[in-house]
């Protein structure tokens, strides 16, 4: 794998007797757009102010371009960084123009140029002479975004760029984003608390709690086998069932699961709603209690044998009401010790 | 992770003044050295010289220990103590009454009463004094105008007036400016169960109110104490007077520095006073602007306030400018030499102007290590600029003169020295001004702006001070419009032939040449108002 364009090493922050960060660990290669997800009070929002430069670390080392920036008695200048920044509260200078905005950070001949370049990605021809507070949200995330893309920088940090947008907007703002970092040739790390956000724009996603980093890999893959329960539950929902390890099975009150586990462990086991498929069947033991539909798929709520519920997401397609007998498959399951 | 550790993500939180807050802590990054030395740079001059005075306590003769321990002392600080307390009560009383007059009550023309009730900001104590003066008495203008003699105004029922009317707009002010922020549900609350509007003020409004009554009474203490001009146009020996007496009349300095010593000591009281009286019981409203439901007010209590909001306004701003302009009127119709000062015009404006300029430049370092890069050492260094707003002028005007003289006789009693005393003295209301200022500016524009690749000097030039520009502006007007009235300090530290429209007009007036004194204070005065028209006489609040 070539070098890192970033790497966070061991990076420790504290505020007084806060802990913010606790040796966070991490490295992004060139072009790769990372997502930093987590609760609020994780230290997502510190882990980009210090590899911004906006705040210095008690411990560890960031290294931009191979050039090390944070490190023992080092602390690069934010201006000396070559990393752009979009703010969740956009930050945009109220002061001065839409353009001028934007040509902020950029010095030489070429800046008008380069400002109506820039301006022309996020599709705000035109806009040149508009003043931030002439501009709806989405605009001005744009304007935040042409910004912070003007210069050229090697990597934009975003911080909770679509916190600040209502619902549809944010939608097509986060396609659109996706698009205009891929068109700019940029790298990229995003922080969100939401996290289908950060799974659907990721191309990894990286889970943190308490500081550091517990999970990361591609969106699907952390979605599909979350290292432990918080980081399943964090994710997405999951039914959590417990059993022991039996002859390589675990025998739950959905159905059996394949288990590596030596015999006798105590385990918890985890299951997507997604994951479990009922049918229906007149002997079923199991009976559909309530349902939500969506349209594009729906939400089955069912008692089983021993009166506990599940819940599972079905696809539309799928005849299932209230009063049915089901039986239930269990397509994908991930055990965890207890 | 450690039990007993507790996590918390910086700057997720969405209000921009927790994020502000919780980033003080921790390892914030260091403030620019350029900052430090331009906070510095105006502060210690006058903190150098303030701290050596205190030295030369130790070698006090025992003439000067004499002067202070003498019964001469003891009745002067009882005297300096009873105007005092009297004009802060006074004072105290007509602005709260005015502020609630005029923003809970529906009397009409409210606007117009509010202007008409702070203009005695731009009238001098000396300049009220001189115009009651003149106006009482066997010879006094309005006693001849009205064919009797009207006791003469002069000793304490002088300057207790004088005095009245110059302070009690602070307090006005200060308490509207609060009424305004408080919260009207608890006021309506109180109606709806039934309290009388008297009752609700006395028990609702007047506690909430209580930080800023107090807050307003510690500037008219304070400015009572350290008037200089209107004590000694009234002949009322209060502490300046005696202070300047002991200064200009004697070769040894020492009793008038123990004096200015003692009156440091007595304003620190003053202050601490306060301070310890101050409550936690205030409750602002979330919501400013809020509608405030108006007390109606009708019959002889309609005439009652009807007719004090006018005595106020007659005596505190009518009176005074039409007997100036009576004075001027009579000077030339008599014949007697009434021309334009041109020499004190010209002083006055580059006098308050330079040291306008002076102030607003260097709040700038002072206010962004405030705000932006809070500690214990900024904070030190904000206190020490408002501490230094509040000592008396003839105590600093003395402490620099006898600083000079010894220690740098090249610019004892030099422009320099004067523009630098007065921007140091004054500088703590363009300080309050432009931090409300750069309180509104979200510390993540200037994120924005370093890591755009512009360093802290060119960040500050470009974003900060453009955003603070409004609040910059109106610090320099109040800088400018207090050092116009200045007095002692001028007296004391001009340069020689270097004269200002405020000396000219007490220095007349105390030689009884009144037509000569009246056209300077008329200058004066409409040399104020524009800077006060500029600061559009909105209802500030002054930390």
């Amino acid at each position: 794998m070539a070098d890192p364009l970033i790497s966070v090493a061991d990076v420790s922050v504290s505020f007084g007797d806060v802990v913010a960060l606790d040796g966070l660990t991490f490295d992004v290669p060139v072009g790769e757009l990372l997502t930093l997800v987590g609760p609020s009070g994780c230290g997502k929002t510190t882990a980009l102010r210090v590899i911004a430069g906006f705040q210095g670390a008690s411990g560890g080392t960031v290294t931009i371009r191979g050039e090390q920036v944070v490190g023992e008695h080092v602390n690069i200048a934010p201006e000396k960084r070559r990393v752009g920044m979009v703010f969740q509260e956009y930050a945009l200078f109220p002061h001065i123009s839409v353009g001028e905005n934007v040509g902020y950070g950029v010095r030489g001949s070429h800046r008008v140029e380069r400002v109506s370049e820039v301006l022309d990605l996020v599709g705000l021809v035109g806009y040149d002479t508009r003043f931030p507070h002439e501009l709806s949200g989405g605009e001005q995330q744009r304007v935040a975004l042409a910004r912070a893309l003007a210069p050229a920088p090697d990597v934009v940090l975003l911080d909770e760029p679509f916190s600040n947008l209502d619902a549809p907007q944010r939608e097509r703002m986060r396609r659109e984003l996706r698009k205009i970092i891929r068109a700019a040739g940029v790298t990229a790390i995003l922080v969100t608390h939401d996290q289908s956000e950060a799974l659907a724009i990721a191309d990894r996603v990286a889970v943190m709690r308490d500081g550091k980093i517990v999970q990361s890999g591609r969106p699907d893959v952390v979605y599909r086998t979350p290292v432990d329960p918080w980081v399943a539950d964090f994710l997405g929902d999951a039914v959590m069932l417990a059993g022991t390890v039996n002859n390589g099975t675990v025998a739950t009150v959905i159905g059996p699961v394949e288990s590596d586990l030596p015999d006798g462990s105590a385990v918890q086991v985890m299951i997507r709603p997604e994951w479990i498929k009922p049918t229906k069947s007149d002997t079923g033991t199991c009976t559909v209690v309530d349902t939500e539909f969506y349209g594009h798929d729906q939400r089955v709520e069912i008692r089983l044998a021993d009166d506990d519920t599940v819940e599972a997401l079905v696809p539309s397609l799928e005849a299932i009401h209230v009063g049915d007998t089901v039986e239930l498959a269990i397509l994908d399951a991930v055990i965890y010790p207890a | 992770m450690t039990s007993g550790r507790t996590v918390v993500d910086i700057g997720s939180v969405g209000d921009p003044s927790a994020r502000r807050d919780r980033q003080s802590r921790g390892t914030t990054p260091r403030a620019p050295w350029w900052l430090w030395a331009g906070a510095l740079a105006i502060v210690l001059p006058l903190a150098i010289a303030i701290l050596a005075l205190g030295l030369r306590v130790f070698d006090a003769t025992d003439a000067a220990w004499n002067t202070l321990l003498s019964s001469r002392t003891l009745s002067l600080i009882w005297r300096s103590f009873l105007l005092t307390t009297l004009v802060t009560v006074s004072a105290t009383m007509i602005g709260v009454a005015g502020a609630w007059l005029l923003s809970r009550t529906d009397i009409a023309f409210r606007r117009v009463w509010g202007v008409l009730f702070t203009l005695p900001l731009v009238i001098p104590s000396y300049v009220i004094a001189m115009v009651l003066i003149s106006s009482t008495g066997r010879r006094g203008l309005i006693s001849e105008a009205v064919g009797f003699e009207i006791p003469s105004l002069v000793g304490l029922p002088g300057a207790w007036l004088a005095l009245t009317l110059s302070t009690y707009p602070f307090v006005y002010l200060i308490t509207s400016a609060a009424m305004h922020r408080t919260d009207p549900a608890l006021e309506e609350a109180a109606r709806g169960l039934g309290a009388s509007p008297t009752r609700v003020f006395r028990t609702v409004t007047l506690p909430q109110l209580r930080v800023a009554i107090g807050a307003g009474a510690l500037l008219a203490a304070l400015y009572t104490l350290s008037d200089f001009g209107a004590v000694s146009l009234m002949r009322f020996d209060a502490f300046t007077r005696v202070i300047y007496a002991q200064y200009s009349g004697r070769l040894d300095r020492t009793p008038a520095i123990v004096l200015s010593l003692a009156l440091i000591v007595i304003a620190g009281v003053i202050i601490w006073a306060e301070y310890r009286t101050r409550g936690r019981g205030t409750v602002f409203s979330k919501t400013p602007n809020r509608h405030y439901t108006m007390h109606h007010i009708t019959g002889m209590r309609r005439v009652a306030a009807l007719g004090s909001l006018s005595l106020v306004v007659v005596v505190g701003t009518v009176l005074p400018l039409g007997v100036l302009t009576a004075w001027v009127v009579r000077g030339i119709s008599n014949g007697a030499v009434v021309s334009i000062p041109w020499n004190a015009v010209f002083g006055s404006l580059s006098g308050a102007g330079l040291a306008a300029v002076v102030a607003v430049v260097f709040t700038i370092p002072i206010v962004v290590l405030s705000v932006r890069y809070p500690s214990r050492l900024t904070t030190l260094l904000e206190r020490s600029v408002f501490v230094t707003f509040s000592l008396p002028h003839i105590t600093i005007a003395i402490a620099v003169v006898a600083f000079t003289v010894t220690w740098l006789t090249p610019v004892y009693q030099s422009m320099l020295v004067l523009i630098v005393v007065y921007a140091s003295m004054f500088i703590a209301q363009s300080v309050s001004s432009a931090k409300a200022s750069l309180l509104q500016v979200n510390p993540q524009v200037e994120d924005a702006s370093r890591s755009l690749g512009r360093g802290p000097l060119a960040t500050l030039t470009k974003v900060t001070i453009p955003l603070m520009k409004k609040g910059l502006l109106a610090g320099g007007a109040l800088v400018f419009v207090t050092t116009l009235k200045e007095l002692p300090v001028t007296l004391l530290l001009s340069p020689p032939g270097f004269s200002t429209l405020a000396v000219r007009t007490w220095a007349a007036a105390d030689e009884l040449l009144y037509a000569r004194a009246a056209m300077a204070a008329l200058i004066l005065i409409a040399m104020s108002v524009i800077p006060v028209y500029y600061l559009s006489i909105k209802p500030r609040e002054v930390s």
